[in-house]
């Protein structure tokens, strides 16, 4: 299981205030609050800053790793704010967000995941549009593990991201993403996944309790990569719970020390 | 419960079969067209949106609801004579190019066109030149631009300058929605109006062809 804590994104109103002000230590605040709370990585996502990107992101990517030594997510469909994130990145493997099968951003993208040798999250779209059932994603994710792995890309860092949609505004949102992502296991045993699921309960009430039952019934299908707010100790409480119950967590001691960390106090 | 408040309750629950049977009724009577929409088909959706805009009501029940005045409107707009199918006005909408989200432009539309706008929906990935041609084709009063990403909220810069080179711009307010998008954002590159979600964007093109 990976866990890219997702807090760090300019698009949230405190994170866009403190890197207005160049509020260093809020962001690392932030920063040191997801890694104790069990995040593996974390996300950094600039993307609203439209006209100073590059600028934010290093600022960004130096202060977090000035308060973790824990690898990073670099987050942005633009080519130079990613290089700009990756060159600083000083702690493990670093981790892109993302690639996508349309032809300008995957030929700008992939020379990045090559040079720095990193994680790639890939996102089940193309040219043709954002996917509605599995088996349009599976015609990208068939595309790009192709192409990904002939360029000299391991398996191993894929991340597939299978695009989670609305259910409020498609039935069959959900249903589609637990299809796919047991087609893509099923025939690339090797790749990794990663989505960001909040978009399932977009326009419903009580997001929170559908995002977690989302995150258990992806689990259950392969998922095997979140990113998320690590800080939500339900969320986290559920995706502990669901790792020993498929047989992920060896003598239930993740679980056990969650419990011990307090994150099932108000159950009973 | 008087006959348009059936028709308008049937509407506010979403019931299909209700709203058909409440309006033929109407009509059967002889009440006048305009009435049946007015008093009836828009008078449900008046209680839908303060109630979607509380959180008490969620996206799938407003689109249900939307779709439901949609079967009445059907029946009803065939019987108006041209004058009085005049709209509250026209509506040109689509999200800019290089992006593909349309739950929310959508949502727009549906309420927009509830709201008894004429609504011209070119679709997603609508290129500065679609806007264009669309404002000369339909010569709305607005046009509405959407955007979900960081990456395309720029081209609703590169569609406004579109519209300056082109001559049209004086021609329409130009409003701009989607999650990336603020009302900053719209000073900032020159947009006549910015709203945070679709009941809003009702208000605010209801607010602009009052002028």
């Amino acid at each position: 299981m990976l866990i890219i804590g997702e807090l760090i994104n300019t698009s949230r109103k405190p994170i866009k205030e403190a890197v207005e002000k160049r509020d260093a230590g809020y962001i690392k605040k932030i920063a040191k609050e997801q890694i104790e709370a069990g995040a593996h990585y974390i996300d950094v996502n600039c993307g609203t800053m439209v006209f100073n990107e590059v600028e934010m992101m290093e600022w960004l990517v130096t202060n977090v790793q000035d308060a973790v030594e824990a690898p990073l997510c670099i987050d942005s469909p633009n080519p130079e704010a990613l290089e700009a994130g990756l060159r600083l990145c000083r702690y493990g493997q670093p981790m892109i967000n993302s690639i996508t099968d349309e032809k300008e951003r995957f030929d700008k993208v992939l020379p990045l995941v090559l040079k720095y040798r990193a994680k790639i999250v890939a996102l089940c779209m193309d040219d043709t549009g954002m996917p509605d059932t599995a088996e349009d994603r599976m015609r990208v994710a068939r595309n790009l593990h192709a192409k990904l792995t002939a360029a000299g890309v391991p398996e191993e860092d894929i991340y597939f991201d299978p695009l989670v949609k609305p259910v409020s505004s498609v039935e069959t949102a959900g249903i589609e993403v637990l299809e796919t992502i047991k087609m893509i296991k099923e025939q690339y045993p090797k790749v990794h996944f990663t989505c960001g699921l909040s978009n399932v309960s977009y326009g419903l009430p009580n997001r929170k309790v559908l995002n977690r039952y989302f995150v258990v019934q992806t689990m259950a299908m392969g998922m095997d990569g979140y990113i998320l707010d690590p800080t939500d100790r339900d969320m986290m409480g559920a995706i502990y719970a669901s790792m020993a119950l498929l047989g992920q967590d060896a003598y239930c001691m993740g679980y056990i020390t969650a419990h011990r960390k307090g994150l099932y106090r108000h159950e009973s | 419960m008087s006959d348009f408040d059936s028709l308008a309750q049937a509407v506010f629950h979403g019931d299909f079969d209700g709203v058909v049977s409440a309006t033929k009724n109407l009509l059967d009577r002889g009440v006048n067209p305009l009435d049946v929409i007015n008093k009836g088909l828009l008078a449900g959706m008046d209680i839908v949106a303060p109630k979607f805009k509380a959180g008490e009501m969620f996206v799938p029940e407003v689109m249900m609801c939307a779709k439901a005045l949609g079967e009445g409107m059907k029946i009803v707009q065939p019987l108006l004579s041209s004058s009085e199918a005049a709209s509250a006005g026209t509506v040109v909408i689509g999200t800019v190019a290089g992006d593909l989200h349309d739950i929310g432009k959508n949502l727009v539309v549906m309420i927009l066109k509830s709201g008894g706008f004429n609504v011209i929906d070119l679709g997603v990935d609508v290129s500065p030149e679609g806007f264009v041609n669309a404002i000369k084709e339909h010569s709305p009063q607005i046009v509405g631009m959407s955007a979900l990403l960081t990456t395309t909220m720029v081209n609703m810069k590169k569609t406004l300058d579109a519209m300056e080179a082109a001559g049209v711009r004086d021609k329409v307010k130009v409003i701009i929605g989607g999650a990336p998008v603020s009302q900053s954002f719209a000073d900032e590159i020159g947009a006549d109006g910015y709203a945070p979600d679709a009941m809003a964007a009702k208000e605010l093109c209801a607010k602009i062809i009052k002028g």
